[in-house]
C-alpha cells in the first residue's frame, strides 16, 4: 500500500485513503493474555497490540487481508469472518488475502506488530484474533456510518449498517459502502473502541462457510512459495550433511561446476553443536539457472562427511537408552500425596509401558524460499508459518536491520508445525547474498524427510492403584524421551520436561497421589512441533492405558472414564490451552460422541468400536472408532465418530474440515509412520519408506458433532488429532484382543 | 527433439531429454498447477494428463513425449466453465491447504473417463495420491459427485 498513512492522536489506529478505496489498518489495544510455559512459542509472541485491515473499494467489493499464513486450516476465511461480522457486510462479496509481514520498531526500539500477530501455530490463530478483528470492523463499520451521517446531515445514531449499505429509516435515505469509502477515509476515527454486538446478534459468526480460496485452487492458480517468481532468479537445491551435527570432510565439485547451467557452489555453515539451530546443517548449495540444472549438479557433487557425534545412534540404541533411564530414578516434575504408599497399598494396580517413533511433518510441499538480498534489503517469499520467525532469523544470518526485511508470506502447502522454524528461509538468504541475485531455494523430498525438527520419541510407563472401592488412588506416568525443548537460549535441561509432560493434563488433577517423572534422554535428532505437540503422544497412552485398566476391572471404559472426570467444574491448568480445563466438557464430548457413534453396542467378530477423549489447547474433543480386522492382519478403519466442543463456533463447515483432517493425520501416523534412524542419520528419504495413507485406509465415514455452548473460542487445527489413535487402539483391542502398545501399529496385528 | 502439445499449443522441445516433464511445465512454460511432492512417481502431486491418461509428470522424461498430447489443470477447465470434477470439489469444499488438490483432480478426471461410476472399492484401487491434510473423507464424496455431474452433463 503506497497510500499515505495517517496517525491519530491516540496512535492506536492508522488509516488511509487510496484511490478511493477506505483501507482500515486498525490497531487495537487489546491485549491478550501472555502464554506461559508449554506453549509452542517464545512468551511475548502473542503480546502486543491486535487488529487487521479491510479496503472497501468503490465497486462495493470488499477485500479483508487475514494476518495469519493459510496453510490449510481455513484462516483465510474463519479470519476475515470475525472482521466481516461487524462490518456487516454480505460475505460473499468478500475476497481475502494473505497480509504480508506487518512489524515496526517500537518505542523502546524493539520490533512489534504494526496491526496485529501473525503467526499460525498453537490452535491460536481464533482465539488470538477474536476480540481484535470483530473491533477493526466495527471500527470501518463506525467511520462509514459517521460519512454517511455527515452526508445526510442526521445523527449517526440515527442510522443502521447492514449488507453493505448505511440506511437512514425516518428519511429513507441511503448510501453504500463503497460510495461512501472515501468520505469515510477523511474522517478522524473516535477516541474509543466502538462496542461489539454480543453473540445474540451474530448472522455470520456459526454460519458454515466454504473455503474462500477454494477456486483458484482446483484451477491451478492459488500461488505457493514454490510457485513463486521473480526476474533474474535463480535456483538452488542443498546437499546437507546427512549426520546429526555432522560436518563436511571434504568436497569436490569440479564435476558439479561443469554441469551445464551451474552457475555456483555455495557453502552453508552449520549450526554448532549445541546453540539454536538458524540452519539445520551443513552443506553445500548447487545455484543454477535451472532447478533441472542444479539438481543435476547436485548430482556430481562429491562430498565426504564426518559422521558427528551421533555416529553410534539408531532407532533400537534409543529405544534401549530410554528403557535403561526408566530404571532409575528421574526428575520429579509433580509429586502430590505419596504415590508410592498409595500405590503399595492399592487392592488392585495396573501397569503399562507405551512407545513412541520419531515422526515426520512431511508438509506435501518441500520447504522453500526465494530470497532476493541486495544493498538496499532483503525480500523473502516463503511458506512460512512464523513470518516474524523468518525476519529473525535473516537479520541474524546477515546482520541486516530488520525493518530493510520484508517478508511476503504465500499459502502453505501444510505445516503441522514444520514451518514454525524457518531454517530454510535462512539458507536462501545466505545462498542469495553469496551470488547476489534473487534465489529459490527447493528442497527435494529426501531434503525434508531427513531434515526435519521430528516429534520427540519416547518410552512411558505408567501405573495405576485402586482401592477396594474402585477408586482411583494411586497414578504415575514416567516418561523418557528426547525433548523438543533442547538448543535453546537459557534453557537449562531442568526445564526440558515442560514441552512433553503437561502437568494439568487428566488424570492428574484427580487422583490424590500423582507423581510424573521425567527423564531427559540424548538424541542427535532435531526436535520440534508437531501438530498438537506432546498431546499426541500422552492422549495415547493415558487413553489406551485407561482402557487396559477398565479391561482388568470388568468396567466399561467410557463408565471409567466419566465417573474419573466427574461433574463439571474449572480446574486450573497452566499449560497451553489453560488457564481452564473444564472436565465436564470433556466428558459431555465423551457422552456425546458415545451415544452418535453407538459405542458399547456388542460388535460381530473381528471388528471394535473405541472411545477415548483429550483436552488439548482449549479445545475438548472425544472419537469413537470403528475398525474391521481381518485374519491376515489388515485392518480399515470404517468409521469415526467425533463430538468436539471448542466453545463459539466461528465456522462450522471449518471445524468440520479440521476435525476429519486430525482424523486423518492421527489415523495415517498410527498406522505406518516412524522415521528411523540408524548410523547417527535418518534413513527414510521418500513416500514409500515414509508411508503416508492413501485413501484406500481412509474411513470412509467421518461424523462431527459440535457442541457450541458459547464459551470463549479455542482453535480447531490440532484438537481433532490426539483422540484418534488411542480410540483406533482400544477398538482394535476389542476386535482382536491385542494391546497396541508401541506406535506405528504396522504389522503388529500380523504377529 | 520431441515436438509435443501442450493444452492444444504445439511446443518443440530443444533441452536435455531426461529431464522430468514437471519441470518443463514448471520452469518453462509457467504453468505451476502440477506440483512437486516426491519426485518419484509416489505422491501424485504432479499428474497430468498425457494424451488422455493420468501420469506423474515428475518421472515422465521429455523423451518419451513425442508426438504427445499434454494437459495440465490450466488445461481442464473449458475457459470458465469447470470441469465437472472441479465443480464438484468445489461443492464438498474438499480443499484445505490445496497443494495435493489439483493432482488429485486430473487423477480423477482422468479415472471417470475409464469408469464413469466408480465405486467405493474402485477409488481405493485406482487413486493413490497422497493428501497429507487427509481431505479423503470429502474428496471420495467429491468423487461420487463428479460422477453423477459428468453423467448429467452428458445426457
Ligand atoms: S511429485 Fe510426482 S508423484 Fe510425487
Ligand atoms: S489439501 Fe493439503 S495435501 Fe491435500
Amino acid at each position: 500500500m503506497n497510500a499515505p498513512v495517517i496517525h491519530n492522536r491516540r496512535d492506536i489506529l492508522r488509516y488511509a485513503a487510496a484511490g478511493g478505496a477506505l483501507v482500515i489498518a486498525a490497531p487495537i489495544a487489546s491485549r491478550v493474555r501472555a502464554q506461559r510455559d508449554g506453549s509452542p512459542f517464545p512468551t511475548p509472541w502473542f503480546e502486543g497490540p491486535v487488529g487487521g485491515f479491510v479496503a472497501i473499494n468503490p465497486d462495493e467489493t470488499v477485500t479483508i487481508a487475514f494476518p495469519n499464513p493459510e496453510m490449510g486450516q481455513g484462516v483465510d476465511t474463519s479470519l476475515p469472518m470475525l472482521l466481516a461480522e461487524e462490518l456487516e457486510v454480505d460475505f460473499d462479496r468478500v475476497s481475502t488475502v494473505q497480509m504480508p509481514l506487518e512489524i515496526m520498531r517500537g518505542e523502546d526500539g524493539e520490533m512489534t506488530w504494526k496491526y496485529a500477530p501473525q503467526g499460525s501455530g498453537g490452535s491460536y490463530s481464533i482465539p488470538g484474533h477474536y476480540e481484535g478483528l470483530r473491533q477493526a470492523g466495527a471500527l470501518a463499520r463506525t467511520l462509514l456510518i459517521s460519512a454517511a451521517a455527515a452526508q445526510f446531515g442526521v445523527p449517526a445514531s440515527e442510522l443502521v449498517a447492514a449488507r453493505g449499505v448505511v440506511r437512514h429509516e425516518a428519511s429513507g435515505k441511503k448510501a453504500s459502502y463503497g460510495e461512501l469509502a472515501a468520505a469515510a477515509a477523511s474522517i478522524e476515527p473516535p477516541a474509543e473502541a466502538p462496542a461489539l454486538k454480543p453473540q445474540s446478534e451474530f448472522r455470520l459468526i456459526g454460519t458454515p462457510q466454504k473455503m474462500k480460496n477454494a477456486r483458484a485452487i482446483v484451477t491451478g492458480e492459488a500461488t505457493f512459495g514454490i510457485d513463486a517468481e521473480k526476474p533474474g532468479m535463480l535456483y538452488a537445491v542443498m546437499s546437507r550433511c546427512p549426520y546429526f551435527d555432522g560436518t563436511a570432510k571434504s568436497v569436490d565439485d569440479s564435476a558439479a561446476r561443469k554441469v551445464s547451467g551451474v552457475v555456483d557452489i555455495v557453502k552453508i555453515e552449520g549450526p554448532g553443536p549445541t546453540g539454536p539451530y538458524d540452519v539445520q546443517a551443513e552443506g553445500y548449495a548447487v545455484v543454477a539457472t535451472s532447478l533441472w540444472a542444479a539438481m543435476k549438479g547436485r548430482r556430481a557433487l562429491q562430498i565426504e562427511w564426518n559422521t558427528g557425534p551421533y555416529a553410534e545412534e539408531s532407532s533400537g540404541s534409543f529405544k534401549r537408552q530410554c528403557a535403561e533411564l526408566l530404571e532409575g530414578t528421574g526428575q520429579i516434575v509433580r509429586d502430590d500425596g505419596d504415590f508410592d504408599a498409595a500405590f503399595a497399598n492399592a487392592a488392585e494396580t495396573y501397569e503399562a509401558t507405551y512407545w513412541q517413533p520419531y515422526v515426520s511433518h512431511a508438509p506435501l510441499e518441500p520447504q522453500n524460499c526465494l530470497a532476493d538480498v541486495t544493498e538496499d534489503g532483503v525480500e523473502i517469499i516463503a511458506p512460512t508459518q512464523m513470518p516474524s520467525g523468518a525476519s529473525r532469523i535473516v537479520a541474524a544470518a546477515l546482520g541486516v536491520d530488520r525493518e530493510k526485511i520484508k517478508i511476503l508470506p504465500t499459502r502453505l502447502g501444510g505445516g503441522f508445525g514444520r514451518r514454525l522454524s524457518n531454517d530454510y528461509v535462512a539458507e536462501a538468504a545466505l545462498i542469495s547474498k553469496a551470488v547476489k541475485a534473487p534465489v529459490k531455494l527447493i528442497w527435494t523430498r529426501d531434503d525434508d524427510l531427513q531434515h526435519d525438527f521430528y516429534r520427540p520419541s519416547g518410552m512411558h510407563q505408567l501405573k495405576a492403584g485402586f482401592d477396594a472401592d474402585g477408586n482411583l488412588v494411586a497414578w504415575t506416568h514416567r516418561l523418557a524421551s528426547a525433548s523438543k525443548y533442547y538448543r535453546r537460549p537459557n534453557l537449562p535441561e531442568s526445564d526440558y520436561w515442560q514441552a512433553e509432560l503437561y502437568p494439568d493434563d487428566f488424570p492428574s488433577q484427580f487422583v490424590n497421589n500423582v507423581r510424573l517423572e521425567y527423564f531427559s534422554a540424548r538424541s542427535g535428532a532435531p526436535r520440534g512441533s508437531w501438530r498438537a505437540p506432546a498431546h499426541t503422544a500422552n492422549a495415547f497412552v493415558v487413553q489406551s492405558f485407561l482402557d487396559e485398566i477398565a479391561e482388568g476391572r470388568g468396567e466399561d471404559p467410557l463408565a471409567l472414564r466419566l465417573r474419573l472426570l466427574g461433574e463439571a467444574r474449572e480446574l486450573p491448568y497452566e499449560q497451553h490451552g489453560g488457564p481452564v480445563f473444564n472436565p465436564g466438557r470433556l466428558a459431555e464430548c465423551l457422552r456425546v460422541a458415545a451415544e452418535k457413534g453407538g459405542y458399547g453396542e456388542k460388535m460381530p467378530a473381528g471388528r471394535g468400536r473405541g472411545i477415548a477423549g483429550h483436552f488439548t489447547f482449549g479445545g475438548y474433543c472425544a472419537q469413537v472408532v470403528d475398525v474391521e480386522t481381518d485374519d491376515q492382519g489388515g485392518l480399515r478403519v470404517t468409521k469415526v465418530v467425533a463430538a468436539v466442543d471448542i466453545g463459539t463456533v466461528i465456522n462450522p463447515n471449518g471445524v468440520a474440515a479440521q476435525l476429519e483432517s486430525g482424523v486423518n493425520d492421527g489415523l495415517s501416523t498410527a498406522l505406518r509412520l516412524a522415521i528411523n534412524i540408524d548410523g547417527g542419520r535418518v534413513t527414510n528419504a521418500n513416500f514409500d519408506t515414509y508411508q503416508l495413507m492413501k485413501i484406500a485406509d481412509a474411513p470412509p465415514v467421518v461424523e462431527t458433532h459440535i457442541i457450541d455452548n458459547g464459551e470463549t473460542p479455542s482453535g480447531m487445527g490440532e484438537m481433532g488429532l490426539p483422540p484418534l489413535a488411542p480410540a483406533l487402539a482400544n477398538a482394535i483391542f476389542e476386535a482382536t484382543g491385542k494391546r497396541i502398545r508401541s506406535l506405528p501399529i504396522a504389522d503388529q496385528l500380523n504377529s | 527433439m520431441p515436438k509435443l502439445t501442450i493444452n492444444g499449443q504445439t511446443v518443440d522441445y530443444s533441452g536435455d531429454p531426461g529431464m522430468p516433464l514437471l519441470w518443463y511445465l514448471r520452469d518453462e512454460q509457467g504453468l505451476k498447477g502440477a506440483k512437486f511432492g516426491c519426485g518419484a512417481g509416489l505422491c501424485g502431486a504432479c499428474t497430468v494428463h498425457v494424451n488422455g491418461e493420468a501420469r506423474r509428470s515428475c518421472v515422465t522424461p521429455m523423451a518419451a513425449l513425442e508426438g504427445a498430447s499434454v494437459t495440465t489443470i490450466e488445461g481442464l477447465s473449458d475457459g470458465e466453465t469447470l470441469h465437472p470434477v472441479q465443480e464438484a470439489w468445489l461443492a464438498e469444499d474438499v480443499a484445505q491447504c490445496g497443494y495435493c488438490q489439483t493432482g488429485q483432480i486430473m487423477a480423477v478426471a482422468a479415472l471417470l473417463e475409464t469408469n464413469a461410476n466408480p465405486s467405493d472399492g474402485d477409488i481405493d484401487e485406482s487413486l493413490t495420491n497422497i493428501c497429507r491434510c487427509g481431505t479423503y473423507y470429502r474428496l471420495r464424496k467429491a468423487v461420487h459427485r463428479a460422477a453423477e455431474l459428468k453423467s448429467g452433463r452428458a445426457s
